[in-house]
C-alpha cells in the first residue's frame, strides 16, 4: 500500500520536475530583497491606498488630499509600467484610534505597493508602527508634527513627507508675529494633540529667543465648548497675540467667544494650517475678520495649471492647502516605483520593497509643484537626525481673513513669506 | 457625659465631619487667593457669572426633563442629552435657511419662535417615542432594565441622527440684531445673546411651574407621582399622563437646543447631547432629583459654578491648566454637595418616601 502510495509520488514529483524544465526560457526573478518583493502579474494592477481622514470634522483635509492623489493619477492617464493603477483608502480619521485601525486594515492586504496618509499626526503617531513593519512606504500631505521623521521619536523606516514639519511653520509664525505685527507678549493654546502641543512649542521657543514673552501657556479638552474660562486667564496678562494652533469646532469657540471677554480687545488673533479651511471663517462668525493662519503657500505655473485641473475635475477650488503636498507625494512614490521594479518580458513587475524605501530615501532635488523636495536625512542639530522629510520649509505663508473671506471667498490672500 | 459622646461617635462621622471642614477650608482658602491677586478684573468676573447663567439656564431646561420622569417613574432617562441634539440638529438646518433667505435679519423674533417650535415639537415626538417603544413595555421590570434601555435609545437616536444629517459639525447662523449687542449694567457689558437665552430659559421654566402646580394635567402628574395605584383608582389615565411628562420634558429639551445655538452657536453634530445630558443630570441631581425647582437652580449652580469655579478657587491654590479641570470641578462641586446634603439642594427625602 505504502509503496505504490511512494510511486504515484515519485512519479508527480518527476512529471513535475519535466514540466518546470520546460518551462520559459528567462531566469526566475529572484527577490533578493531584504524585506521581499511585491510581484504584480501583467494583468493585475498597481495598488496605492490613502489613509485620510473622510468623516467627521477634519474631512476637508481628507477631501483635500485626496482630490490632488487622484488628479496625479490621471495625469499619468492611470497607468504606470504598462499596469492600471488602483487607489483604495481607508477613513483614518484625526485620531489615534482611526490610525491604528486604518494601518491594520491597510497592512493586511499584501497587494499594497505604498500609502498616502495621513491627515493628521496623531493618526500618524499610532499608524507609523504597523505601516513600517508590514514593509510598505508612506508618504503624508498634512503630519506636521517634528517628531514623525526624527530618528530616536516617532520615526520608524518607510515613513516620509512632503509637507513642511513645524518647526519651520511655528518659526515662520513666530517671526512674523514678532517682526511684523511687532508683538512682544503672546499666550498659546493647544489642544493636548502631537500636531498642536509640538507646534505651539515650536512658536513659543522662536518667541522667546527673538526677544518676547510668553504670557500663557496653556490646553483646552478636545469637546469643550465654554472657552470663557481660558480666554479670561489669557486675557488677564492681555498678550499682543493670542496663537491657538489647533482644529474645529475648539478654534471656532475660541474666535467666537474671545469679543466676549474684557482684555481681548487687543488681542491679535492667529491659528494655524489646522484651522486653514473653507468652512472655518462662516462657523468661526466676524471676529474671524482680522485674524491670521499660519500654513502651506504654493505659488508657480505647474501650480496654476493643477488648480486648474481640479477645477475641471471637481469645480471650484480644494477645500485646504494641503493638495500640492498630496499630488507630490503620490508622484514621488510612483516616480519610485517606476525606477526600482524589475519588468519580466511578460509585463510582470517584481518591487523589491526595501529598494523602493531606498530610492525615495535617496531622492534629492525632485521638481515638484511645492518646490524642489529633497527627502534624503537631514541634520537638525539639537532636533535630531531627520529621515524621509522632503519638504524645505519654503511653501509656507501667513494668510489674513477679512470679510470676503466670511462671505465665502477662498482662499485667503498671503500677507506673509518668510522669504520677504 | 464623656461615655455617652464615645458611645456615639463613629470614625465615618468624624470622617466626613472632617471632609465637610477641609472642604470649606480649601475653597476659602481658593477664593481668598484668587482675589487677592487682582489678577482679574470686576468685569471679566462679571463675563463669567453671566456666561456661566447661561449655559446654566441651558443645562437647567435639560435637568427638568431628567427630573419630571424620575419624579414620575424612579427611572434614569438616559437618552435625554440626545433628545436635547435630536431638536438643536433639526433646527441648525431651518436656521441656516431663514438666515440665507434674510428672514433672520428682517425678523428676528419670529425666526426665533420657530426655530423653537420646530426645535421642541421634534424632541418632544422623539422622547414620546422613546417611552412608548423603550421603556412602556418595561414598566413593570426592575428597575436596573429600564436603565440599560435607556442607554440602547441613547445610542439608536445617535447614530440615526448621524445617518441622517452626516458626521459633520454644523453653526446656527449669528442672529443680526444680537450680533456683537452688549448691555451695559452698572458699567458692566453682557452680551444680549445671553440676557435673551437666560429670560426666555427663566420664562419657561416659570410657566412649567405654573403648569404643574395650577393645571388638571399638572395635578395629575403629580398625583401619579404620589402614587401610581392609587392615581389610577382615582380615575386618571396613568400611561397618558406619563407620555405628556416626556412629552413636557421633550420640548424643554427642544427649546434648550434652540437657545444654545443662540449662546454659543458653533459645534452642533450628533454627539452634542452628550456632555450636556451628564451636565443637566448632574445639576437635577444637585437640585434634588424628583424636584422641579430643585432642577431649575441646581441648574443655574452648576452652570455658574463650572464658569468661575476654576478661576476662582482652583487658581487660587495654584493648580496649573484650570481650565481643563472645569468638568472634574463640577463633578467634585456634586460630590461635595453630596456629602453635606445627600438628597440634594431642594431635596425630599423621596428614596425613603417611595421605596
Amino acid at each position: 500500500m505504502s509503496k505504490r502510495l511512494f510511486a504515484v509520488f515519485a512519479a508527480l514529483m518527476i512529471v513535475g520536475l519535466i514540466l518546470t524544465a520546460c518551462g520559459p526560457k528567462a531566469p526566475a526573478f529572484e527577490c533578493t530583497d531584504a524585506i521581499g518583493c511585491l510581484d504584480v502579474a501583467p494583468d493585475e494592477p498597481v495598488h496605492l491606498a490613502y489613509m485620510l481622514t473622510i468623516s467627521g470634522a477634519t474631512a476637508f483635509l481628507g477631501e483635500d488630499s485626496k482630490g490632488a492623489i487622484e488628479i496625479a493619477i490621471d495625469d499619468r492617464d492611470g497607468k504606470i509600467l504598462g499596469h492600471d493603477i488602483v487607489l483604495t483608502g481607508e477613513d483614518s480619521g484625526c485620531s489615534a484610534e482611526g490610525g491604528q485601525t486604518a494601518a491594520t486594515k491597510v497592512a493586511s492586504d499584501p497587494t499594497i505597493v505604498g500609502v498616502i496618509g495621513t491627515n493628521c499626526s496623531s493618526a500618524a503617531t499610532a499608524a507609523i508602527d504597523t505601516i513600517s513593519s508590514a514593509g510598505l512606504v508612506m508618504i503624508s500631505s498634512s503630519n506636521t508634527a517634528p517628531a514623525l521623521t526624527i530618528e530616536g521619536q516617532t520615526w520608524k523606516p518607510g515613513y516620509y513627507r512632503v509637507c513642511h514639519t513645524d518647526l519651520f511653520q511655528g518659526a515662520v509664525a513666530a517671526e512674523f508675529a514678532y517682526n511684523e505685527l511687532g508683538a512682544r507678549t503672546t499666550a498659546t493654546i493647544h489642544d493636548g494633540s502631537p500636531y498642536a502641543d509640538q507646534l505651539q512649542a515650536v512658536y513659543a521657543k522662536r518667541f522667546i529667543e527673538l526677544g518676547g514673552e510668553v504670557t500663557f501657556a496653556g490646553a483646552v479638552n478636545i469637546g469643550d465648548t465654554d472657552m470663557r474660562t481660558v480666554l479670561t486667564t489669557v486675557a488677564a496678562d492681555g498678550p499682543d497675540v493670542l496663537y491657538f494652533p489647533i482644529f474645529e469646532p475648539e478654534g471656532d469657540f475660541i474666535v467666537a467667544q474671545s469679543s466676549e471677554i474684557a482684555g481681548l480687545e487687543n488681542t491679535t488673533l492667529m491659528g494655524a494650517d489646522g484651522l486653514l479651511a473653507d468652512s472655518f471663517p462662516e462657523n468661526a462668525g466676524p471676529n474671524s475678520v482680522g485674524m491670521y493662519l499660519s500654513g502651506p503657500y504654493v505659488v508657480g505655473e505647474a501650480y496654476e495649471a493643477f488648480l486648474a485641473k481640479w477645477d475641471a475635475k471637481f469645480g471650484g477650488v480644494p477645500p485646504s492647502g494641503f493638495h500640492a503636498f498630496a499630488y507630490d507625494g503620490t508622484n514621488i512614490i510612483l516616480d519610485a516605483v517606476e525606477a526600482v521594479a524589475v519588468v519580466d518580458e511578460d509585463g510582470t513587475l517584481h518591487i523589491g520593497r526595501q529598494a523602493l524605501r531606498d530610492s525615495m530615501s535617496s531622492l534629492s532635488n525632485y521638481d515638484g509643484l511645492t518646490g524642489a523636495l529633497d527627502c534624503t536625512d537631514k541634520d537638525f542639530g539639537v532636533v535630531g537626525i531627520s529621515h524621509g522629510d522632503c519638504a524645505t520649509g519654503g511653501a509656507l505663508g501667513i494668510f489674513e481673513l477679512g470679510q470676503a473671506e466670511l462671505d465665502g471667498n477662498w482662499p485667503p490672500p498671503a500677507i506673509y513669506t518668510p522669504g520677504e | 457625659m464623656l461615655k455617652q459622646f464615645l458611645d456615639r461617635f463613629s470614625w465615618v462621622d468624624f470622617f466626613m465631619r472632617l471632609l465637610q471642614v477641609a472642604a470649606v477650608i480649601v475653597i476659602i482658602v481658593g477664593i481668598f487667593n484668587s482675589l487677592g491677586a487682582t489678577k482679574y478684573t470686576s468685569g471679566q468676573w462679571v463675563t463669567l457669572v453671566f456666561a456661566g447663567l447661561a449655559q446654566g439656564s441651558i443645562y437647567a431646561l435639560i435637568a427638568l426633563g431628567y427630573t419630571l420622569v424620575y419624579g414620575i417613574l424612579l427611572m434614569i432617562n438616559f437618552a435625554h442629552g440626545d433628545v436635547y441634539m435630536a431638536g438643536a440638529f433639526t433646527a441648525v438646518f431651518l436656521a441656516n435657511s431663514l438666515a440665507a433667505s434674510g428672514f433672520l435679519g428682517a425678523q428676528p423674533v419670529i425666526s426665533v419662535l420657530l426655530l423653537i417650535l420646530l426645535a421642541a415639537s421634534v424632541s418632544m415626538v422623539l422622547n414620546v417615542v422613546v417611552e412608548r417603544v423603550a421603556y412602556r413595555p418595561l414598566r413593570g421590570a426592575p428597575r436596573l432594565v429600564p436603565l440599560i434601555t435607556a442607554i440602547g435609545a441613547s445610542f439608536t437616536i445617535e447614530y440615526t441622527f448621524r445617518g441622517l444629517y452626516g458626521a459633520e459639525f454644523q453653526s446656527y447662523p449669528i442672529i443680526p440684531a444680537l450680533d456683537g449687542q452688549f448691555l451695559t449694567l452698572a458699567g458692566f457689558e453682557i452680551p444680549w445673546t445671553q440676557i435673551v437665552v437666560l429670560v426666555a430659559a427663566i420664562l419657561l421654566m416659570v410657566s412649567l411651574y405654573f403648569f404643574i402646580e395650577r393645571t388638571k394635567i399638572g395635578k395629575a402628574m403629580r398625583a401619579v407621582s404620589e402614587d401610581k395605584e392609587v392615581a389610577r383608582l382615582m380615575g386618571i389615565d396613568v400611561d397618558k399622563t406619563i407620555m405628556i411628562t416626556f412629552a413636557v420634558g421633550g420640548a424643554l429639551a427642544g427649546a434648550a437646543g434652540v437657545f444654545n445655538g443662540i449662546f454659543r452657536p458653533q459645534g452642533v453634530f450628533f454627539f452634542m447631547g452628550f456632555i450636556p445630558g451628564i451636565k443637566a443630570f448632574t445639576a437635577a441631581v444637585l437640585g434634588g432629583i424628583g424636584n422641579i425647582p430643585g432642577a431649575m437652580v441646581g441648574g443655574l449652580f452648576l452652570g455658574v459654578f463650572e464658569a468661575i469655579g476654576p478661576n476662582l478657587i482652583l487658581e487660587g491654590l495654584g493648580i496649573p491648566a484650570v481650565n481643563q479641570l472645569r468638568d472634574a470641578f463640577a463633578f467634585t462641586i456634586l460630590v461635595l454637595i453630596l456629602i453635606f446634603r445627600p438628597q440634594g439642594i431642594f431635596g425630599e427625602r423621596l428614596a425613603e418616601k417611595k421605596a
